[in-house]
């Protein structure tokens, strides 16, 4: 554990120790975890030497998982409890499961969330996910030789908010500190820019084992802003094995398959179509459980023939995000190919055709993204950024609404709006005497609510009786930097107010997650004690040490009174650091935290002010 | 948002950064220098975007979500012709009323007739391409127009009939891109 260093009062301590931080790209087929260690992104690979980690989980009759390759290595002979792909079930509900009668798995219909029976019993995909990024959380562990200080973890930059959620649920399930959800192309493009020193608006086009998205960027000056992002969150790899297993199915005329035959020749798709990205044409042959052989070639002819329409799919987008993004293709300067599927070489064709220029693929695919997620861990985690200073500014793929009168749905914030953002909107009662007023939140692009995706309900109650349309009631939308929705609602007259965080209705409650928490940890009560008490102290310290530092800076934003009220509390905090008490810590640090809240508002518009002198003494130079 | 959060945010903006212009060190004023509010832009986020302040306090945190979202709310605003014309004329008093006010002239809505009709007539890309240009040059027009009555003139009700124009364009572009989804899919 590393020891507090002591700084004496309103001097900065010396240079802080590096913080270790991770990016993780949890993948619909693998996962990776990497760090920045020396000044460079790398991918941490485990004990054996791999870097990839396959995303299969399988449950064990005795409650255990097995994850990755052990897992992977039993898929064909216990299909059902080796749960692979469960990206695809963040978040979605059993009627949003494409192909569900092709995965060999138990579903069980539960609200918000479908489920996985298991020999384990019923797991969801949020536990399935956190059982892989678990096993990523203890590669770091063990091979930077201390507990890292938090994650950032890649989404899909087309997934929605409950998939977002489930997503952040699951890297709290397995024990990390969700510094930043991140979108993977842009985290692709954070490595391909840093990297490359790239100037200039590019495309991503990021074809991965379940998911498609294209965002445009521009990089300026280091600053890498998403200009517009689009997608198709149920979208990959997968389909293209998919159409194989279909056409595998036919073409060898085999009758309704057992779950095991099922994903024996599911494996035998995925292989022949990795064949046929350097191979003219792929012999498929398999022993079936009934006995039977299958023998089939598939060439690259027909290959492409029975996939055209997927390959057709991710034109759409592409054009949607240039239009949103008000751009023509002879002004996106190159693209960058992210995602193990975009080997393909039709997909490459597919993208070269439509940007009219050959798509770069000078980095991984593979990696590409978990390492642009180790550089943004690194800046998230207070460490001198990698390749000189830059900044990230991203937008929200999808909009976000209120459900208004005839089941139509009001846009209150648009797609491709940057984040953080607050939007307000007025809405009136419509009924004589309307006390109450009920809430629907919606996601989507479609006017009707019915094709959006519901994401919370919720219900404002105490407005006084009023003729119809004298209620006024202002909703207020905010999206964090994680692209994470908390919506509040507040009657203007009487200030009645009642708010949400959008949280999707699977029932994972903070308290739930809690819970889980301390389940899986095989941890002795003492333990969670010793935890809490030592994540409190570094909470405390950091929050001292800014403190100062803010004061010795800026302190002269302050009124002497409020300068010692500042202090009084830093002091108080400094006093408790040292007791075994992690709620007096808290409960002091909450109270700098009250205390220092109207300095920090001040300090962040002394920064708007000094930015704006820079600015003019530049341009005089100019 | 707790009430002490709305006092902070209160107090980050009774500071002198009145409007959305004085954000970005800017005059209010239509005909805007696009390049510096662009660098103003990310400038000002470069140092006060919440991923600056990760590893700070909670009130450093918030305060900086608070100002990022309040810059970018800004900056959206003032990128936006229509938008940026219609926080000028709120900041000069004028209510564009959009809602209340729907009279426009007859020969201008004659026009916006004939653009829809040949927008529903529409069958190619070309076309719509065509439309999307006519749209686009108009679009010009209007805003050198706005540029001139709020910028030299101050004839702040003039300009609001142009906004309200500009309103109608931009509608009739979302419904270009509406089409063109259609005749994608």
């Amino acid at each position: 554990m590393a020891l507090f260093q002591i700084a004496e009062p309103g001097q900065s301590p010396e240079p802080q120790q590096q913080r270790l931080a991770v990016g993780i790209d949890l993948g619909t087929t693998n996962s990776l975890v990497a760090t920045v260690r020396s000044g460079r992104a790398t991918v941490l690979p485990d004990a054996q030497g791999r870097s990839l980690l396959p995303s299969i989980v399988r449950y064990l009759p005795d409650g255990r998982a097995e994850v990755g390759y052990g897992a992977q290595a039993h898929q064909v002979d216990d299909p059902k409890n080796s749960i692979a792909s469960v990206k695809r079930y963040m978040g979605r509900g059993l009627n949003d499961v494409v192909h569900a009668e092709n995965a060999p798995y138990d579903f069980v219909d539960a609200p918000g969330m479908v489920q996985l029976k298991t020999v384990a019993g019923v797991r969801s995909p949020v536990e399935v996910s956190a059982e892989i990024l678990k096993v990523l959380r203890i590669r770091s562990e063990l091979s930077l030789g201390e507990s890292i200080a938090g994650a950032v973890v890649t989404v899909p930059a087309y997934f929605d908010d409950a998939q977002r959620q489930a997503t952040k649920d699951a890297a709290q399930l397995a024990g990390l500190n969700v510094l930043r959800l991140l979108n993977e192309p842009t985290a692709a493009a954070i490595a391909y820019g840093l990297d490359n020193g790239a100037e200039g608006t590019y495309a991503v086009f990021d074809l991965g084992g379940g998911t498609f998205d294209v965002s445009i960027l521009k990089l300026s000056r280091g600053v890498f802003e998403v200009i517009s992002t689009n997608g198709d969150a149920a979208l990959g790899g997968d389909d293209w094995d998919q159409r194989v297993f279909c056409w595998i199915v036919e073409e060898a005329k085999l009758a309704p398959l057992a779950p095991r035959d099922m994903r024996l020749l599911m494996v035998k798709a995925r292989e022949a179509k990795e064949y046929l990205t350097g191979h003219a044409d792929a012999r498929i042959s398999a022993k079936l459980a009934t006995g039977e052989f299958v023998d089939v070639t598939l060439d690259t002819e027909t290959f492409c023939r029975i996939t055209q329409h997927l390959v057709q799919k991710t034109v759409a987008p592409a054009r949607k995000a240039l239009r949103d993004a008000g751009l023509t293709v002879e002004q996106i300067k190159g693209v960058v190919m992210v995602g193990g599927a975009t080997r393909m070489p039709q997909i490459q064709r597919a993208a070269g055709e439509f940007f009219r220029r050959d798509p770069l693929n000078n980095l991984d695919p593979d990696k590409v993204v978990a390492l642009g997620a180790a550089m943004q861990a690194n800046v998230l985690a207070g460490n001198q950024p990698t390749g000189g200073d830059w900044l990230l500014l991203d937008v929200i793929p999808l909009s976000l609404g209120i459900e208004t009168m005839g089941g139509l749905a009001e846009r209150i914030v648009p797609r491709n709006t940057t984040i953080p953002c607050a939007r307000a909107q007025e809405f009136t009662t419509f009924k004589d005497g309307q006390t109450g007023m009920s809430f629907h939140v919606v996601q989507g692009e479609r006017e009707l609510v019915a094709d959006c995706r519901s994401l919370a309900r919720f219900e404002l109650k105490g407005i006084p009786p009023m003729v119809a349309g004298a209620g006024r009631v202002r909703v207020t939308f905010q999206v964090d930097a994680d692209g994470l929705l908390s919506v509040s609602a507040q009657e203007k007259t009487t200030g009645a107010e009642a708010s949400v965080t959008v949280k999707p209705s699977y029932g994972l409650a903070d308290a739930d997650i809690e819970r889980m928490l301390r389940d899986s940890f095989e941890h002795a009560k003492e333990d969670m004690h010793a935890r809490a008490l030592n994540e409190h102290r570094v909470d405390a310290q950091r929050m001292i040490d800014a403190t100062r530092t803010g004061l010795r800076d800026d302190g002269t934003l302050l009124s002497s009174s409020e300068f010692s009220s500042i202090e009084e509390k830093i002091n108080a905090l400094e006093q408790i650091l040292n007791t075994p008490d992690p709620r007096a810590i808290k409960l002091a640090s909450d109270a700098l935290n009250r205390a220092t809240e109207e300095f920090a508002a001040r300090r962040m518009n002394a920064s708007v002010r000094r930015v704006l002198t820079g600015q003019k003494l530049s341009s005089l130079d100019a | 948002m707790s009430r002490t959060n709305a006092a902070a945010a209160k107090a980050s903006t009774s500071e002198g950064l009145k409007n959305h212009f004085e954000l970005f060190g800017l005059t209010p004023a239509y005909a805007l220098d696009l390049g510096h509010l662009e660098r103003a832009y990310r400038d000002i986020q470069s140092e006060i975007h919440p991923d600056r302040f990760a590893h700070a306090g909670d009130a450093e945190r918030r305060a900086s979500m608070q100002m990022s979202t309040q810059v970018n709310e800004a900056y959206r605003t003032l990128r936006s012709p229509l938008q940026r014309a219609k926080y000028l004329l709120e900041l000069n008093g004028v209510d564009v009323g959009f809602e209340t006010n729907t009279a426009m002239p007859r020969e201008f809505l004659m026009e916006q007739m004939q653009l829809r009709e040949r927008l529903e007539e529409a069958r190619d890309v070309a076309t719509l391409g065509l439309l999307r240009e006519k749209l686009s040059a108009e679009k010009k027009h209007i805003e050198v127009r706005i540029a001139e009555l709020v910028d030299v003139r101050h004839d702040y009700d003039a300009a609001s009939a142009c906004v309200r124009k500009l309103m109608f364009l931009e509608r009739f572009g979302e419904e270009i891109d509406a089409a063109y989804g259609v005749l994608e899919t």
